[in-house]
């Protein structure tokens, strides 16, 4: 038998030789806790997600926007899914992760604690959020858990989809009437900077970040995920006509990308910790789902077994 | 009232159950007991509100006064929507909705069953397209309806409860007035009286098996079809025709 250190560098190996890690490989234990954590996070993270944009959903100012926006919540209810069933691999359960969810233990992406104010802020998280985390997904297309790289290649074709209807909304806002036009700017003064936070933070203060990047869970750093992001989108930002809400936001022709501002950072860790504008409502929203439906599902439960003990008398 | 008024009432009628169903579905979006099922309550919801956009182009395109489905969902006020009373009923908790779905869904399945057979092209056209939709809504209620109903203690008194509570906005389904009696004359709409006895087959046999009692109640509101709404009506338009209507130079 293999000494662990022999695994460990076995492991590794096939890390570096672009093998994917599946659910029976041998894997250290903190590769398996960082990925269960971070996938069953993600997870979380397109749940609590459908709450900000099912805040608008009885609202949709047209019946073809109504639609586009419920599919699109839908598409976020089922990425929770594959990911809840990609964490699962990792041995453990759905039910467990939820708990960690509603007591706090487990995280999910603090963009979701803030509010949608307007019918611009659905456009401005289709553009702006979505395309913070579809910067990240395409990478982890790539990871090296076999499960979570699947999930992605499923959750990417889908979130690009949502970012460009996020962007028709923001069109049809910044070209529209006056009001809507300061929708439109109003909602990305809100939204830009959480955006930017969402990529977590800087490389030199990223607790996590070294081992998943030797793992190959993560492929890319924090910083160059969120300077991507930036080069990317302010272009996008010229064609609608609105201003990035950022007085030092400057192309450097050395570095070839844009330079930008400080980003608050005791502001991304006070809404991490909770202090964010709606963490608590969202959180309760969860928990009262899941409470009020305790008796939906024990009563699935108990018609199946009934059904079980039929079949078996039978 | 002329058939082409009563063609558009009609087809009004079947545009609104959808719309107004379907919003109260879309409340579900994000707080359902299990993700699978909200999942699925969105899907539905998604069904109704596209079926309700067949039904509302058709309806501009019988007026020919140029009015587009939003025309139709969002510039009109209570009294003008046609929808079933039941349709715009708070959701209640779970098993309200499911209730609420399975009696509706089953009006609606053998609504469209006649429908497509409509003389009419326009609407024989979305009922066979909606026929299959409404099908899987009607599976899927009947069998929550079944599990719940037969499943703990709690969920059969919900569930009894539920029926006891819809029971008496089941009746207007099959209350055929003007409207209705024109357009089974044509052999464009439906006859209610054949619908009532297969929803009171159906319905009685899902019911027996979820172990669930019908009321004896039958007294029944009425009103919907003809604009008479609930209270809870004009509450549904200030939150869905908001934006429209604060800003009605606007294009979203």
């Amino acid at each position: 038998m293999l000494s662990n250190e022999e695994l460990e560098k076995e492991f590794q190996a096939k890390i570096d030789a672009e093998i994917k890690i599946e659910p029976k490989d041998w894997m250290p234990e903190a590769y398996r806790k960082t990925l269960i954590r971070q996938i069953s996070q993600h997870a979380h993270s397109e749940v609590v997600g459908m709450l900000p944009e099912g805040n608008w959903i009885t609202r949709a100012p047209s019946l073809r926007s109504k639609v586009i926006l419920l599919a699109k919540v839908q598409d976020e209810a089922g990425h929770g899914l594959y990911l809840y069933s990609a964490a699962e691999t990792l041995g453990v359960d759905r039910e467990d992760l939820i708990e960690e969810l509603h007591t706090g233990k487990a995280k999910y992406s603090s963009i979701f604690n803030y509010p949608t104010l307007t019918w611009a802020d659905i456009g401005a998280i289709g553009w702006l959020v979505d395309g913070a985390a579809i910067a990240n997904q395409v990478m982890l297309c790539r990871t090296s858990y076999g499960p979570y790289a699947r999930a992605m290649v499923r959750i990417c074709k889908e979130e690009s989809f949502h970012q460009r209807q996020g962007y028709e909304i923001m069109l049809k806002m910044a070209k529209g009437t006056p009001e809507q036009k300061q929708m439109a700017q109003d909602a990305l003064n809100r939204w830009w900077w959480p955006s930017l936070m969402m990529f977590g933070p800087p490389d030199d203060k990223s607790i996590h970040s070294a081992q998943s990047l030797k793992w190959k869970i993560k492929r890319q750093t924090n910083d160059e995920l969120r300077q991507e992001f930036i080069d990317k989108t302010v272009k996008q930002a010229e064609y609608l006509g609105l201003t990035i809400p950022d007085p030092h936001l400057k192309w450097n022709e050395e570095r070839q990308h844009y330079d930008f501002g400080p980003i608050n950072w005791e502001e991304f860790y006070q809404v991490i910790n909770g202090n964010g504008p709606c963490n608590r409502q969202r959180l309760k929203a969860r928990i009262k789902a899941h409470e009020e439906g305790a008796w939906v599902r024990e009563a699935a439960i108990a018609y199946a077994e009934k059904k079980q003990a039929k079949k078996t008398a039978a | 009232m002329n058939i082409q008024e009563a063609l558009l009432e009609y087809c009004l009628r079947l545009g609104d159950n959808s719309l107004i169903i379907g919003h109260r579905m879309s409340e579900w979006c994000g707080h359902g007991p299990i993700l699978e099922q909200d999942i699925a309550l969105i899907n539905i919801a998604l069904d109704h509100i596209g079926q309700a956009r067949n039904w509302l182009t058709l309806a501009g395109e019988l007026e020919g006064m140029g009015r587009t489905e939003d025309d139709f969902a969002y510039k009109r006020d209570a009294h003008q929507f046609r929808n079933l009373l039941i349709t715009e009923l708070p959701n209640g908790n779970w098993g309200d909705t499911i209730m609420r779905c399975f009696l509706f869904d089953t009006f609606n399945f053998y609504l469209h069953q006649i429908l497509q057979h409509s003389k009419h092209d326009g609407i024989a056209a979305i009922a066979e397209k909606s026929l299959k939709e409404i099908n899987y809504h009607l599976k899927y209620s009947s069998e929550w309806v079944i599990r719940l109903g037969d499943g703990t203690d709690v969920s059969h008194k919900k569930m009894q409860n539920a029926l006891d509570d819809l029971w008496m906005f089941t009746g207007e389904m099959f209350e055929a007035d003007e409207v209705d009696n024109l357009m089974l004359e044509e052999s464009i709409g439906a006859d209610l009286q054949q619908i009532k006895e297969a929803w009171n087959d159906y319905v009685r046999e899902v019911l027996e098996e979820a172990t669930l009692k019908i009321p004896e109640n039958n007294w029944f509101q009425k009103g919907g079809k003809q604009g008479r709404h609930t209270e809870y009506m004009g509450y549904i338009l200030a939150e869905m025709q908001f934006l429209p209507r604060a800003y009605p130079d606007a294009v979203w």
